[in-house]
């Protein structure tokens, strides 16, 4: 069996104790909630912390409330994304994000993971997600070098890359992004409220815009009229594995079934979910179930698709995956105005 | 079938559905398998592998590890340096490599330590040398002669045929061009199959104990306890009566626990060194290296068909990848060929092949063993000229079945076939001939058939001795305890033993007790492989039980003053057969007969009927029996992206007679499930090495090797097709393979049903539908040259020997 390596568990008991924590061992703890991510990758020696601050105890992170205005919704991030894809009201105004916390994984790891671990999942890459032994026998990557010390390691996906590659695998954070979502982290000095756009960051191995110290608390999804949207995901399988591509298509339509504002969001296709801006600006105005309105949602999911750049570093070829963007923003586009 | 039914209706057990004996006591967790084994001072044990795939072991230094606290031993391939294998002829394995590495993966050394923690940490202590050597990692670079290479350094083993060619094989039976001019239609196309793995749930794991008596005890999770007996009394040098090898209860082998392995041989030398019990288990990772699964075969075919649709020749050439070891690759060579001829009658067959060694995970037996490769390309050809004949495929298939008791063109027996009654069954349900014609772009049927055996007729080392031995015991209360080497790897043989011997001495199930897989304890039984254990032990059990039966009815017989022909034993009761008198006691009429006799305890045993020819060859696909599948599939593909879902899988099986129906039903969903799985996505592939090492494994775990979950598998409509055969006990003929086999051309054929696309590969996966869809826009055809056609364009020129030329039966 792979074993873990050894650890320090603390439980702290609120939240401003673990960010204390946190910072007071700093590079040598991680936080943990449902470790259904964490754990695996310190039994294949992705991290080896000296100490897990584990946030289970922490009530407040797991709760499910309308803010303070009754506009918005915040979610605790340790709620598990099996209570997100079956809470009423997170059906009922947010169908999209219950629909993508469904097809994480599957059940048993749905009720271990929370909200937060998808939302500040690792990015993914099949030459650093192996273990010791296997990143050994390859040569060690730019990700995960042997030591800090070493210096010669190199991206195996694209050789000449400065950059890390590692893929955005969340489901639930294109989402995220695409319904105007706010992330409010909490640090030794206080709050700080970041835009879902804002969080992530196109570089495999600096993909948060988060400090070590800092821990997601709440995640805010404004309560708006008239908007609709989809999550569509490509894996091979029904259940056990990330997404390859994840498409986010959140649209606010008017009475007469004009569109007023559209995000799309790509996730899968690179280091963060991207958001396809040239494409959103091709729906707005005029009604999408017009006649010819079929050709704008083609022309849209091409534009969209022209952002997305996979390497060959996840399942599936990578000529399939970028081909699939295409078909995949039209058939959201297509169910969100259904 | 009016007989059968009778028959059935004597029956109290056999054809019914009963619980598995090991059933509950493996849901509430009791079942002891070997990681779960826990002996006082027990030790972890740990292998340190290779990162290269293929290099020359300069030196080893274990000083550094056996320094750190906690470590009690660590040894290399020189403390235990004598090579086994699983077959006679391919000796190459070694429990720890001595002077080379030929994979990735490779064990050189291993540690015992107090724990599993220090045993890993103390691997990274050991110091080794390397000499890298070029590696060979494609069928083309295994192929290449001599002189275009370097041999000395890669060749990765000496006693291969020549260069890497493990092993080359030519056989002609009847006359082949004979046969093509009398062929109306010919084809001549190319297939691939992708290697795949077993991916069983419980990992490989041994515990081994050096006792105070100086004999060696191994526990092991393995499906062939005798043969991991045999190979450890060679490695060991001791006599095979100072070693016990007892088999845990299996969580699955599906034929990746057939070999004696690394690791076993590796704990009993460590128990030696350290007079303490070692344990190890292998990680996930490990077991992907351990592998012997699926083949990568790739397979040129050329066939001649006559317009009516029989098969007048039939010429099948392939090569096989085999990896870094011999494993059972010889008997997988032959069976890629052998047994062709047993699903529909071949006039004329020519088969050769080729195994060659590349430095990647040794390839062995999976379910299916060397057939689902040529099985998927037949099927898929079968598929193309029922369209050339415009004949409907399953119609095809009827108008040319084998006749009950014949012998095929490669002198098999066939004994039954209930081939034509499965493919009605199937294409009934599933309303196929209508389905097929009539469904819409994207929805789509396809029909594949198949045949297997149930067990092999020669055992893996020569011998004349019995397959299978079962012994049975009394108890004065009535308890019967039945002695078996036969291993349950969960397909159920132990409840099959059990049923069995309660049918013959009519008593409860309950009343059994089944002991098996022990070689101190239980007479020989081969193992779990080939689909061997419920004919041959079965036979062997009514060979034991039916003696019992007779004394107790004779001991019976004289105290009730009954002639013992008037009497039965059935409900746990002596009964007269007319139902009068009142019913004895089984616990009565036992002590009665012991009484009478002594100690009440019998012994069967099982050989099979020599039944194949007598070429050079002959002795890989004659079996007592055949069985026969066939499967329609329904399925939805997405004529833009390929994307596809199986909706229906419709299976008929002829089980000849099923022992539990229920059981056997489990066998055939559980093997259409991992065909199905081949099917769409599982491939054991490895990174090229033109920027990195090569050879290296690119999905060791169970997220990224990709199969199929719970929510990808449809529904299974199952037909089981009983044709009594002579050969079986009660009649029965193998469950656990033959089901497979027609899965993967189902799938490929209702494929091209619904978009039109010929996936002729496995697995087909969307991207390869993608890519004849798009050829089918375009009109242009890619790489293959058919329009909308994906599979393989090359096949390497090579020589084969001149094939050795075989009479088929009738001439």
């Amino acid at each position: 069996m792979l074993r873990l390596p050894p650890f320090e568990y603390q439980a702290p008991n609120s939240i401003a104790e673990a960010v204390a924590l946190k910072a007071e061992c700093g590079d040598s703890a991680m936080f943990v909630s449902g470790g259904t991510d964490l754990f695996p990758n310190m039994k294949r020696r992705q991290f080896t912390p000296k100490i897990l601050i584990g946030l289970r105890k922490l009530a407040e992170l797991r709760s499910i409330s309308l803010d303070d205005s009754g506009n918005g919704l915040m979610i605790g991030s340790g709620v598990s994304l099996s209570e997100v894809a079956e809470h009423p009201e997170i059906l009922n105004n947010f169908p999209a994000l219950a629909k993508a916390a469904s097809l994480v994984s599957a059940p048993q790891l749905r009720n271990m993971g929370t909200i937060g671990g998808n939302l500040c999942l690792d990015t993914r890459c099949n030459y650093y997600n192996q273990t010791f032994p296997w990143r050994k026998a390859l040569g060690f990557c730019l990700k995960k070098p042997e030591s800090p010390m070493q210096n010669d390691a190199i991206c195996w996906v694209a050789r000449s890359s400065p950059k890390c590659l590692a893929v955005s695998s969340s489901d639930c954070a294109p989402v995220m992004v695409a319904l105007d979502a706010e992330f409010h982290l909490m640090n030794p000095d206080g709050k700080r409220i970041v835009p879902a756009g804002g969080f992530y960051k196109n570089d495999g191995m600096d993909f948060l815009n988060k400090t070590p110290d800092e821990l997601l608390v709440s995640i805010h999804l404004p309560l708006h009229e008239g908007w609709k949207m989809n999550y569509r995901k490509l894996s091979r399988r029904g259940a056990i594995d990330f997404p390859v591509l994840g498409v986010a298509v959140a649209l606010r339509l008017d009475t007469s079934g004009n569109c007023m504002e559209a995000r799309i969001v790509l996730g899968g296709v690179a280091s963060c979910p991207l958001r396809a801006f040239e494409a959103e600006k091709l729906l707005v105005g005029g009604s999408l179930t017009a006649e010819g309105s079929l050709t704008r949602i083609e022309n849209t999911a091409q534009v969209a698709a022209k952002l997305a750049k996979p390497m060959d570093n996840t399942d599936m070829t990578l000529g399939f995956r970028k081909k699939m963007v295409t078909q995949f923003v039209a058939e959201t586009i297509k169910e969100v105005l259904k | 079938m009016s007989e059968n039914k009778d028959f059935q209706a004597g029956l109290t057990w056999i054809g019914k559905s009963w619980a598995q004996v090991d059933g509950l006591a493996k849901a509430k967790g009791e079942t002891v398998y070997a990681d779960d084994m826990f002996l006082p001072r027990m030790l972890f044990a740990k292998m340190l592998r290779s990162p290269h795939p293929h290099a020359r072991i300069k030196s080893i230094d274990l000083t550094q590890a056996l320094k750190r606290p906690g470590v009690v031993a660590a040894m290399t391939g020189k403390d235990l340096p004598i090579p086994f294998g699983i077959l006679p002829v391919s000796q190459d394995e070694e429990s720890l490599c001595v002077d080379k590495v030929r994979m990735i993966g490779d064990p050189v050394a291993a540690v015992a330590a107090i724990d599993e923690e220090t045993a890993e940490s103390a691997l990274e202590d050991i110091v080794v040398e390397y000499e890298l050597l070029p590696s060979v990692l494609t069928i083309e670079d295994g192929l290449k002669s001599l002189e275009e290479t370097e041999i000395s350094k890669t060749q990765i083993h000496e006693y291969a045929d020549s260069g890497n060619i493990h092993k080359q094989v030519a056989l002609e039976f009847g006359d082949i061009e004979t046969g093509f001019a009398e062929a109306d239609h010919i084809r001549e196309e190319l297939y691939y199959y992708e290697g795949n793995t077993h991916l069983p749930i419980e990992q490989h794991s041994a515990v081994a104990q050096h006792g105070a008596d100086g004999r060696i005890t191994l526990w092991s999770s393995t499906q062939t306890p005798h043969y991991v007996h045999r190979a450890l009394a060679k490695v060991l040098e001791m006599p095979a009566s100072q070693i016990r090898v007892i088999a845990t209860p299996v969580g699955g082998g599906f034929g990746g626990k057939t070999d004696p392995f690394q690791h076993e041989m590796v704990v009993c030398k460590l128990a030696m060194m350290t007079g303490r019990p070692v344990k190890l288990t292998l990680t996930r990772e490990e077991v992907f290296y351990t592998h012997r699964g699926r083949h990568p075969v790739l397979m040129w075919v050329k066939a001649g068909m006559k317009s009516d649709g029989s098969i007048t020749a039939l010429h099948f050439r392939n090569f096989l990848d085999g990896g870094a070891y011999g494993s059972y690759g010889v008997a997988s060579t032959y069976y890629t060929g052998a047994l062709q001829t047993v699903t529909y009658p071949i006039a004329n067959y020519k088969f050769e092949a080729m195994r060659v060694f590349t430095n990647k995970a040794p390839c062995g037996p999976k379910r299916g063993h060397g057939t689902p490769q040529p099985r998927f390309a037949l099927e898929v050809l079968l598929d193309k000229f029922a369209e050339d004949l415009e004949l409907d495929p399953a119609e095809l298939r009827l108008r040319h079945l084998i006749p009950d008791n014949s012998k095929t063109v490669n002198h098999l027996t066939v004994t039954t076939n209930g081939l034509g009654e499965c493919i009605r069954k199937v294409t009934e349900a599933s309303r196929f001939q209508q389905q097929r014609t009539g469904s819409s772009l994207g929805k789509g049927f396809g029909l594949g058939c198949g045949s297997y055996l149930s067990g092999a007729g020669l055992p893996v080392y020569w011998n004349k001795m019995p397959h299978s031995g079962v012994q049975i015991k009394i108890d004065r209360g009535g308890g019967v305890t039945v002695f078996c080497g036969s291993t349950d790897i969960g397909q159920g043989s132990n409840s099959v033993l059990a049923g069995i011997v309660a049918e013959e001495l009519g008593i409860d199930i309950g009343n059994i007790i089944v002991v098996t897989a022990d070689t101190d304890l239980t007479p020989v039984d081969l193992g779990s492989y080939s689909s061997r254990v419920t004919l041959m032990t079965g036979n062997a059990a009514i060979d034991a039980a039916r003696p019992l039966r007779e004394k107790i009815l004779s001991a019976a017989s004289e105290v009730l003053k009954i002639p013992a022909e008037k009497l039965m034993l059935r409900n746990s009761s002596v009964l007269s057969k007319n139902g009068s008198g009142e019913p004895v006691s089984f616990v009565d009429a036992v002590q009665w007969a012991e009484t009478k006799y002594g100690m009440l305890g019998s012994v069967g045993s099982y050989t099979p009927p020599s039944h194949g020819g007598k070429y050079k060859g002959a002795g890989v696909g004659p079996s007592p029996n055949y069985s026969y599948s066939a499967c329609v599939a329904e399925v939805t593909c997405d004529p833009e992206s390929g994307i596809y879902r199986v909706d229906k899988l419709w299976m008929a099986h002829d089980i000849g007679q099923a022992i539990n129906e229920k059981l056997v039903i489990g066998q055939v969903e559980g093997s259409a499930y991992m065909g199905l799985s081949e099917a769409m996505m599982e491939e054991q592939i490895y990174r090229t090495g033109k920027d990195n090492p090569g050879g290296l494994h690119k999905t060791p775990s169970m997220l990224d090797y990709k199969s199929l979950t719970a929510l990808d598998m449809p529904e299974i409509e199952t037909f089981l097709v009983e044709t009594h055969d002579p050969e079986g006990p009660y009649g029965a003929k193998e469950a656990g393979q033959g089901p497979l086999l027609p899965i993967m051309p189902a799938i490929a054929n209702a494929i091209y049903n619904a978009v039109g696309v010929r996936v002729d590969e496995v697995p087909i996966t969307p991207e390869k539908i993608y890519q004849g869809l798009k050829e089918l826009k375009s009109g242009k055809p890619g790489g293959s040259g058919v329009i909308g056609r994906v599979g393989p364009k090359k096949f390497p020129k090579i020589t084969f020997p001149e094939a050795i030329k075989v009479k088929s039966v009738d001439s």
